[in-house]
């Protein structure tokens, strides 16, 4: 099932004839009507009559967050605020948030790129879908609901947090599908089992998780704790939103609407451009924004991106599940981790639930990695040597995984903090100052 | 003839066991014996408790893993010497013993232990054969 088969089947001519005409197209209109951009390329040298072929999306400086701040908040709009009829914003947790403003045209092509990911997915039109990320100014909630509403499926907008209540309703109404962050929707399972749910009372199948990464750990865990199918979907507010990628029934990447969203893999630390295939940081050029459009933003994300067509049909690049931010990457005593690295040892581990709480330390120069992880299985108390053994075995593959050692902690069921957005499971505190003892 | 055991994972964080006999306590649950083994980490509280069943229940309401254990307990006379003979059947049997605990009984000149082992029946029969007395819940 297609939502829009010809573009999304085109063969890759077609798809960079549009994706040449159309950044042509975006180069100037950013050089026309925003002042930053106009200033930006001139000084590099990259006027529009310079982009002759897509590979001239190089000449181009990149765009940051720090640019958008710089910026707030409405600096890098190119249309004058009448035209301007929804604006978003991110969870700016630190300073000031990133402001982004869509046009009626930018609305109605977010709901169709949405809906591609979500018929891609699975999702149809006789499907109940419960919306389970926070209203307001986040794009996940209002991306996936208008996406939803698009395709005809019966949008239930609970929101997150209240989760009782969310459970219930998903109970009475029948709910098919479930759009939450992967944790959410693991936190969900864990409060439907203790208000006495099994899966079988929900006609639960399908689950639609993005806002923050999962691996295929996490996502075996949630499609065993409710008896789905789980895709996950990829996107930030300043791009858009959810819309910009997401997986196909196959599942083997992330399908990015690339007649709108033009990829590029960079070196995180030089800003080269790398080789078709390589893995590095994600940059994206937006090809038919028209309120708040993007040259060259770093997502800060890692990935890489595979251009073969899918068995599915579609011919989109699939990129991979992101393995990490730039940002959230740890150096742990020189090595880099990924919390992802982490979570994919800890989910799916038998004995322990999948939350978990990364805490780096320091000791004099020295960098301490400690694991917090949920004892659940009971039965391990029988004998000491067991828990050990346990710890043990966490312990040796996060070795293997890291080629670091981290100190294993088990903790009690449910001490560590559940999160209804975005999960926040790194605690660093290797620049805090040391309490007076 | 065995009883039941209370087996409860804690974190080595300062106020878990005043949390949990205060759960106990609140619940009107007596406490006959207690025994903790622990590393730096974690401990696992062991219990011989008046309700094993409840026990285990408010403490898991509250958060707690809980598991129930059955093992052997046996009453022995207090004086010197006493343990050992009982541990002797035990050793000659070739049963292992994984822990123990004792505690003294309400009666005079009596000493109760609890006894992990492997397997259990064979313990009491061994035991039983060197006459030994092995105890039920209600006994303690």
């Amino acid at each position: 099932m297609f939502w829009q088969k010809d573009l999304e089947t085109m063969d890759r001519a077609s798809i960079e004839k549009i994706q040449l005409e159309r950044l042509q197209r975006i180069v100037k209109y950013c050089y026309d009507n925003v002042p930053f951009y106009h200033e930006r390329l001139e000084k590099a040298g990259a006027t529009p009559d310079k982009i002759k072929c897509l590979q001239d999306v190089e000449r181009i400086p990149f765009t940051t967050k720090e640019d958008i701040r710089d910026n707030y908040p409405f600096g890098l709009f190119a249309v004058p605020m009448k035209k301007v009829v929804r604006i978003h914003a991110s969870s700016g947790t630190t300073g000031k948030p990133t402001v982004v403003g869509y046009t009626k045209n930018d609305l109605d092509m977010w709901s169709d790129l949405m809906a591609r990911l979500i018929v891609a997915a699975g999702g149809r039109e006789d499907d109940i879908a419960q919306v389970a990320f926070g209203y307001g100014l986040f794009t996940g909630a209002l991306g996936l609901h208008y996406g939803l509403e698009r395709i005809g499926a019966t949008v239930v907008p609970t929101s997150s947090g209240n989760t009782e209540k969310n459970i219930m309703l998903m109970h009475d109404f029948g709910t098919t599908t479930l759009i939450s962050t992967p944790s959410y929707a693991l936190y969900m399972a864990e409060v439907a089992r203790d208000m006495g749910y099994k899966k079988e009372d929900f006609k639960m199948r399908l689950g639609l998780f993005g806002s923050e990464g999962s691996t295929v750990e996490m996502r075996n865990a949630i499609e065993d704790a409710w008896g789905i199918f789980a895709t996950d979907n990829y996107g930030m507010s300043e791009l858009m939103g959810p819309g910009v990628s997401g997986e196909c029934e196959r599942r083997e990447g992330l399908h990015i609407n690339e007649d709108y969203f033009l990829p590029e893999i960079i070196d995180p630390h030089t800003g080269e451009t790398k080789a078709k295939g390589d893995t590095g940081e994600l940059v994206i050029t937006t090809l038919g924004k028209e309120a708040f459009p993007l040259l060259r933003y770093r997502t800060k994300d890692i990935t890489r991106i595979n251009y073969e067509p899918c068995e599915c049909g579609r011919t989109f690049a699939r990129m991979e599940k992101v393995m990490g931010r730039t940002d959230d990457m740890l150096k742990i005593r020189g090595v880099n981790v990924f919390p992802t690295q982490i979570e994919s040892v800890i989910v799916g581990m038998k004995g322990i639930s999948p939350n978990y709480q990364i805490v780096v330390t320091r000791e004099g120069f020295m960098d301490k990695l400690e694991i917090n992880v949920e004892l659940v299985d009971e039965t391990l108390l029988e004998r000491f040597a067991e828990l050990e053994n346990l710890q043990h075995t966490i312990k040796e593959k996060l070795r293997s995984v890291l080629g670091l050692d981290a100190k294993v902690n088990l903790v009690q069921p449910k001490q560590l903090e559940r999160f209804a957005g975005k999960a926040k499971r790194v605690i660093d505190l290797r620049n805090q100052p040391k309490e007076e003892k | 003839m065995v009883v039941k055991q209370l087996s409860v994972f804690i974190e080595n964080k300062s106020g878990r066991l005043v949390q949990i006999t205060e759960i106990l306590g609140k619940n009107q649950i007596d406490i006959r014996a207690v025994s903790i083994a622990d590393t730096t980490s974690f401990g696992i509280l062991r219990l011989i408790v008046d309700d094993p069943d409840r026990a285990k229940m408010v403490l898991r309401e509250a958060g707690f893993t809980v598991s129930i254990t059955e093992v052997i307990a046996i009453s022995i006379e207090d004086e010197p010497g006493g343990l050992s003979k009982a541990l002797r059947v035990l050793s000659d049997a070739q049963i292992s013993v994984e822990y123990m605990y004792a505690f003294l009984s309400r009666e005079d000149k009596t000493a109760y232990v609890i006894f992990r082992v492997e397997d259990n029946d064979e313990a009491v029969q061994a035991l039983r054969k060197a006459g030994i007395v092995c105890l039920s819940s209600e006994d303690i």
